[in-house]
């Protein structure tokens, strides 16, 4: 008895010993980036791959800085246009994989080369427009172009992670793809630790290369992700100081931030950084919503303001005409003059009076109108159920329709039938924002909102209104051929956001903003419109748009326990 | 004699499995949507590189095939004790996402039906004996069970947890912590089960309580209980017989509860981020992940089936006119 005694003791205590808690002190949990079990960690099926696959574990030649609108060496220690279709690539000298091998041309050659291989890739587009890769010396590469896509090409730089070609090149065309890749061996600041059912642990990597670059690590020697089933429960535990940054829309911010010592970017209104631009898609292949003036009658007849303080609590911003997202790389292409006279806002007289013009009238006097024929005219507004905030826009945008006599039913169909009555073309109107993200160029933008890749049963890749305007389109790719920043770089933009508001394809709503609160329980120098040292944002692909910045920023608060 | 009720159970077991697993693999195919662009819809950035892709996937997944095939691909494949890999959380296979979730819902439901099972029995049957407890209790049953689960797990969330802190409102452990064979996991563990325990259980309680009581006051006014007491049996042994009929309906009741125990109690898990079958369950059918959903209803199917075949068991025990119906005694 004594024995068992004793050895349960023994058991007790040396488990004790063994339980494996990490030092809250030295740990960045970040919430709102992982809504599903971590299974992924194979950067080319980018659609789960985890949050820092890409940025923290396999990291991009350059990152781009949303908030300075530069690109800062990353990978690459420089990069050039030598020609009009040659692209000179420096690497950074000394930066080793996590396993001890060098990082060399021959990874970063590796890397797109999959795509050529590989016609299933992802990345095997680019191969579409680029022509061939000259590897130089170890640390030179020379890109050759087919048809040079600036724009294209200046997001891939940042976007695409480069992976080690001593260990993928081992693995077959089919594997390159179904591998989940599970503990990944990169470049980056932080590697793979664990991963559970509720989390995803990424480790620091002490000997990471920009330690020498930046003089420093990253403060916080894990980050956990976990997995955050909704709002609330987000909001709990920022509150409780669970969480450090939280990357979730949170109705109320506003009211409870100074109450819990919460830290958003904008002290007051708007309080975020704007993230993606929402856009209302009209199905131009329905009746009257094929008409100009029609769709021109609804965007006067939204009343965005209400949107912005009833639904987002002035979280989020109203859009400008265009709807080119207020930061620095959209923006200096927005034309005020076009905008100003081609623009519009909430302007019931004058959609009323575009209605008339198109000869609607009440026949029947039940308050919304009838064609000239007589015909009822009624439609459709649909966003993915559970949406909460969008679901109480569309419900504020089918008001403002019915005050100017046009019936349009707010719905709520489940994500899956959401998506594919908007990929389908079977639907009135449609509020979407995939593809509207902040980006280096407003080239993403445009080719989202007003993509040329219509003609088909199924569309995927924007412009799911199937608006058609071969005009625009080739203005849009042409921009992309035009160097970012000449001369006429500017000129295509104008005429696009032109020919965009003479027509309104699409209508712009709002900005989301970059949901963005942060506890100081644990961390501080948190980035803000005073303090801008980083992008605050743990979505995956934002840590090379500027999220590594933030974590090379933070410091511990001082704790006294 | 025996072996006769249960040959033809086992028969009628085999004839509903068959039914259940092929609506079950035909339902999902029949929503409106495909999995496959639902996927395609979050590789936006990508654009053309989105179309070599999703061929990749359909013909990995085997959609392109015609239905027919599909269908005896997929009983082929269970017969080989393969539930495929899931869609959207690729490349995890079916298996692994369920074994790893179930637990979850093993440690929490099964306590709570159980539990709130047999304390529910045993109130409510006081209750319905004595008027004077029946007055305060049965308040307090209506009450709790008419409390929809995501309510009362939101009251408990922001009484005990939020207002007074006691106890911890997401997740199974800290989000801090790996799951390991200690003690302070196991406290810790413990910390993160209470609330969510506790809604399940105190709703669930005012269920049971309320049939059972109300199944008691019924036979106690049947006709052999009236006999009974006409003869001039106890008070106690007449409260015996009626428990005993009583408990047959619950116990039915338990096993149906207990059969989708698997599944895991939606509500509940997303009050409180607690992993489980649920929640991916959830996430299965909104990214119509035909595999992971035909993985979920499989267990469901199976769970429930057995369940009632333990319950057909407990029957011959419990209520001997079923041991004597088929043993020809009566």
């Amino acid at each position: 008895m004594k024995k068992i005694l004793t050895i349960v003791i023994i058991v007790l205590l040396s488990s004790v010993l063994l339980s494996q808690e990490f030092d809250r002190k030295t740990t960045f949990v970040a919430g709102g980036a992982l809504w599903d079990v971590p299974s992924n960690w194979n950067p080319f099926v980018p659609w789960d791959a985890v949050s820092g696959t890409v940025g923290l574990v396999y990291e991009t030649l350059f990152e781009y800085d949303t908030l300075n609108n530069s690109m800062k060496p990353f990978l690459a220690e420089d990069g050039k246009w030598i020609s009009d279709n040659e692209y000179l690539l420096k690497l950074r000298k000394g930066i080793k994989w996590t396993d001890g091998v060098d990082f060399t041309s021959k990874d970063v050659y590796f890397t797109f080369d999959v795509g050529r291989k590989n016609e299933e890739a992802p990345i095997s587009y680019v191969w579409k427009w680029l022509k061939e890769i000259k590897v130089i010396d170890n640390y030179t590469l020379k890109f050759i172009f087919s048809e040079p896509r600036y724009s294209e090409w200046n997001t891939m730089l940042y976007d695409q992670g480069i992976i080690p070609e001593h260990i993928w090149s081992k693995k077959t065309a089919e594997e390159v793809i179904n591998t989940d890749n599970k503990n990944p061996i990169g470049t980056g600041s932080y590697k793979y630790e664990v991963a559970t059912n509720d989390k995803m642990v990424w480790i620091r990597n002490d000997n990471w290369w920009g330690k020498d670059v930046f003089g420093k690590l990253p403060a916080p020697k894990r980050i956990v992700i976990p997995l955050i089933y909704s709002n609330n429960v987000a909001l709990g535990m920022l509150m409780k100081g669970e969480l450090d940054l939280s990357n979730f829309f949170l109705p109320g911010i506003p009211k409870v931030k100074s109450f819990y010592n919460l830290t958003t970017w904008y002290e007051g209104k708007p309080y975020m950084l704007p993230g993606d631009s929402a856009t209302l898609y009209l199905n131009t292949h329905k009746k009257y919503l094929n008409n100009t003036d029609f769709r021109k009658a609804i965007a006067y007849a939204i009343n965005r303001d209400m949107i912005i303080k009833n639904v987002f609590e002035y979280q989020s911003q109203k859009a400008n005409p265009s709807g080119l997202l207020p930061i620095d790389s959209w923006m200096k292409y927005y034309n005020k003059e076009v905008n100003k006279k081609y623009g519009f806002d909430f302007n019931k007289e004058k959609a009323k009076s575009l209605l008339k013009k198109l000869g609607f009238k009440d026949i029947n006097h039940d308050g919304f109108l009838e064609d000239k024929d007589g015909k009822k005219v009624s439609f459709e507004i649909i966003v993915p159920s559970g949406w909460t905030d969008w679901m109480e826009a569309i419900k504020i945008i089918s008001k403002n329709l019915q005050d100017i006599g046009i019936k349009a039913d707010a719905k709520f169909p489940d994500e899956g039938v959401y998506w594919d009555d908007l990929t389908k073309g079977d639907f009135d109107m449609a509020i979407n924002n995939y593809g509207n993200e902040a980006s280096s160029t407003p080239w993403t933008y445009w080719n989202s909102v007003m993509n040329y890749r219509i003609n088909q049963d199924v569309v995927e890749d924007g412009n799911f209104g199937r608006y058609n305007n071969p005009k625009l389109f080739k203005m849009i790719k042409d921009f992309n051929t035009k160097k970012l920043g000449s001369t006429e770089s500017y000129e295509i933009a104008s005429l696009i956001e032109e020919e965009m508001l003479k027509n309104m394809p699409v209508i712009p709503l709002w900005f989301n903003g970059l949901w963005y609160q942060a506890s100081s329980d644990y961390w501080t120098n948190w980035p803000t419109e005073k303090n801008p040292v980083g992008y605050p944002c743990s979505w995956s692909g934002y840590w090379s748009r500027g999220g590594i910045d933030m974590l090379l920023n933070l410091k511990p608060s001082n704790h006294e326990e | 004699m025996q072996n006769k009720y249960f040959r033809k159970k086992i028969i009628i077991y085999l004839i509903t499995f068959f039914f259940a697993v092929t609506l079950n693999w035909l339902i999902p195919r029949f929503m409106p949507g495909d999995p496959m662009s639902l996927l395609m819809a979050k590789l936006h950035g990508l654009n053309e590189g989105k179309a070599a892709l999703k061929s990749f996937f359909l013909d990995s997944f085997g959609l392109n095939k015609s239905f027919f095939e599909q269908y005896l691909d997929f009983w082929k494949a269970l017969f080989t004790g393969d539930f495929g890999v899931s869609i959207y959380l690729y490349p995890k296979p079916v298996i692994e996402i369920i074994s790893k979730a179930a637990i979850y819902d093993i440690v929490l439901l099964l306590p709570a039906v159980i539990l709130s099972w047999i304390f529910g029995n045993k109130l409510g049957a006081i209750s319905g004996v004595n008027k004077k407890i029946d007055n305060i209790l049965m308040p307090i049953f209506y009450f709790l069970t008419s409390s929809p689960y995501f309510w009362f797990a939101v009251i408990l969330v922001y009484v005990l947890g939020v207002v007074m802190g006691l106890f911890p409102i997401n997740g199974a452990y800290s989000s801090t912590m790996l799951p390991s064979f200690s003690f302070s996991f196991i406290i810790d563990f413990f910390k993160h089960w209470i609330l969510p325990f506790l809604s399940l259980f105190s709703v669930m309680l005012g269920g049971w309580a309320i049939g059972m009581r109300n199944m008691i006051i019924y036979e106690m006014g049947s006709n052999y209980s009236k006999y009974m007491e006409a003869l001039g049996s106890s008070k106690k042994l007449i409260r015996k017989y009626a428990f005993r009929n009583a408990e047959l309906p619950q116990v039915t009741g338990l096993a149906l509860s207990l059969g989708t125990i698997i599944a895991g109690n939606l509500t509940t898990q997303i009050v409180f981020s607690y992993p489980g079958l649920g929640y991916t369950l959830l996430k299965a059918i909104l990214n119509q992940d035909y595999f992971l959903v035909q993985g979920c209803f499989l267990f469901i199917i199976i769970g429930v089936l057995l369940a009632n075949f333990l319950v057909d068991i407990l029957y011959m025990f419990i209520d001997p006119r079923v041991r004597y119906s088929y043993s020809g005694e009566v």
